[in-house]
């Protein structure tokens, strides 16, 4: 009964903050396009140059499609790669078929190869043979390691859930002391705990919504692949959104205004985007690399890139979501008993 | 006459800086006491007490002969704070609601409630607009009608009558003398002398020490002054000659 109050409440006023209710909703979506948009055109149309002494070669590939340049000279070819004028070189000097990539930018390496390999497919039968063992990659700059969206999308998702959350709840929570309701609150009969799960509940409603809305947008809008269930990405990101908002409403009780709930972001969030695996954790040090199994992010933008990229099914992921609740659950008690401080009841 | 509030001994610490000091008073049923003192006497930190949300660092406090703090008494209490604790994206009817919900009313006896005390404190017509755009009187007059809304035995009042027009707090008093006739308990603070006049018993509250207690008459004759701000003088005064 006093926690349905409460839930009702905390949807009332939230539907009535209009701002807040965007930046919950719409930020995360513009955020995920304009990283989408630096990190991949897939409208990208690469130049490529052909260098063959086969005639019949460079017409068939030169027919397939618009992107070959055929070059009769094979330093003229180097030369224009290096200026940037091309993005890729093909050498098919039979028997052998070398690709030279310009390198810098992940996005064109991805449009020439693909380009490169659907030409060769096109290839009549007596020719592919000779010409389809498998293509000698060279890079001129960088490396096939490169990211792109496809691999930093998902970790992305689950960050901006879990940082737009946290600060709400936290900012919400921490108004609800500065302003002298929560004292209020506590000169009623209402529980502790109550109070707690009224705010889990309550902004819980917000959070399938919010998980809902950005999961569909990176998936049908941004064209993220995506090899697995959407409703089982719908599921981590909201135990993800559910720890957030008990870890923001539990430190948001060590905090004494809005601006200190913001001093936390650099302590308790942006590391998590170091150790939650978006960057290589294996490769730092040794004494560092433990931090990353209490980072709660760890855990769900690791199921999140499973489900979406190697199409994992929930006997993969259910270790992260137990994980992701024991954390919740661990955070709503010490904030049940961190309200203590307010009162001992 | 029956005691429902008795304050033994207490004292109130936070770290080493003494707040309150062997406070001993006792509020009988049906009666309007005042603590009067200025503010930082500790007068709020007595009556969060009494409320059950903060604890006595040493003595004890029984309301409704239990020892407080006691969740089930706390259903007895209606506690207005000094700071209109509401939220001010909802609309005055949603914060009466909310805090009626706390306390377990619901349906046609939630609605009757609403309507009363919405009344009382003359807030009817504005029960729809938003709670930000209350004016200081608005919302002081809103946290009273919230703290009315259960029909608690005990009325714990903190400041109520800062901001209000002279004519309105002449209201609410007049709504308190009514209250305490039909059986409510009440006890409020103030820091304006003239007001307290208007309670049945006065508590003088100065630097975390209850320096004198007693009907304003009583207090005034004893003192032999004409004002209750002489009287509070006269033991104020005493007390520094000691």
């Amino acid at each position: 009964m006093r926690i349905k109050a409460l839930v009702i409440r905390i949807i009332r006023q939230f539907v009535r903050d209009k701002r807040t209710l965007a930046m919950m909703f719409i930020a995360p979506l513009f955020i995920l396009t304009l990283v989408n948009l630096v990190f991949s055109s897939n409208d990208y149309e690469p130049k490529i140059g052909l260098v063959s002494d086969q005639q019949m070669v460079v017409d068939k590939l030169k027919s397939s499609d618009k992107a070959f340049k055929s070059y009769q000279n094979r330093s003229k070819a180097h030369q224009d790669l290096s200026e940037e004028k091309l993005d890729a070189i093909l050498e098919v000097e039979l028997p052998s078929t070398t690709i030279t990539l310009e390198g810098s930018n992940p996005s064109a390496n991805k449009a020439s190869i693909i380009t490169i390999e659907k030409a060769l497919k096109s290839m009549p039968t007596q020719d592919t043979e000779k010409t389809q063992v498998n293509p000698e990659i060279h890079y001129l700059h960088g490396s096939a390691d490169m990211e792109s969206f496809d691999y930093i999308g998902p970790f992305l998702i689950g960050f901006f859930i879990f940082f737009f959350v946290f600060l709400i709840s936290g900012v919400s929570f921490l108004r609800e002391r500065t302003t002298g309701t929560l004292e209020r609150l506590l000169a009623t009969p209402m529980r502790r705990w109550e109070m707690v799960v009224g705010y889990v509940l309550g902004f819980g409603i917000f959070t399938i919504i919010q998980s809902a809305i950005i999961v569909s947008f990176a998936i049908y809008v941004l064209d993220i692949m995506m090899a697995g269930s959407i409703w089982l990405v719908i599921l981590i990101t909201l135990m993800l959104a559910i720890t957030a908002l008990s870890l923001g409403t539990l430190l948001s009780a060590f905090a004494k205004n809005e601006l200190q709930m913001i001093q936390f972001i650099p302590l308790v969030v942006v590391p998590q985007v170091f150790f939650s695996g978006l960057f290589t954790i294996e490769t730092m040090a040794d004494w560092l690399q433990p931090l990353s199994y209490i980072m709660p992010l760890t855990y769900g933008g690791e199921a999140i890139r499973d489900i979406m990229i190697q199409g994992d099914g929930w006997g993969d992921i259910y270790g992260n979501v137990l994980v992701l609740l024991g954390f919740s659950l661990l955070f709503m008690i010490l904030n049940v008993l961190a309200l203590k401080k307010h009162r001992k009841l | 006459m029956k005691s429902v509030i008795e304050v033994n001994n207490v004292s109130k610490n936070y770290q080493s800086h003494q707040v309150l000091q062997n406070i001993e008073l006792t509020v009988n049923k049906n009666e309007i006491y005042g603590l009067l003192g200025p503010s930082g006497a500790g007068k709020t930190t007595l009556v969060k007490m009494i409320a059950g949300i903060e604890t006595p660092t040493t003595g004890s406090i029984s309301v409704l002969d239990s020892i407080m703090p006691k969740l089930n008494t706390m259903k007895q209490i209606g506690f207005m704070a000094q700071s209109d604790a509401l939220y001010g994206e909802l609309s005055g009817k949603e914060n009466l609601e909310f805090f009626s919900s706390i306390y377990g009313l619901k349906g046609q006896k939630q609605k009757d409630r609403i309507n009363q005390v919405s009344k009382l404190v003359n807030l009817t017509n504005f029960l729809e607009k938003p709670v930000n755009q209350y004016s200081g009187g608005m919302k002081r007059r809103l946290s009273l009608a919230a703290a009315l809304l259960h029909e608690p035995k005990i009325l714990i009042l903190d400041e109520p009558t800062v901001g209000i027009d002279p004519v309105l707090r002449q209201s609410i008093w007049d709504e308190l003398n009514k209250l305490s006739k039909s059986g409510t308990t009440i006890l409020v603070t103030t820091h304006v002398m003239d007001e307290a006049e208007k309670c049945g018993q006065l508590g003088m509250l100065r630097d975390g020490k209850l320096i004198a207690s007693g009907s304003p008459k009583d207090l005034k004759d004893t003192t032999s002054s004409a004002t209750i701000e002489e009287a509070f003088l006269y033991y104020g005064g005493a007390h520094h000659a000691n």
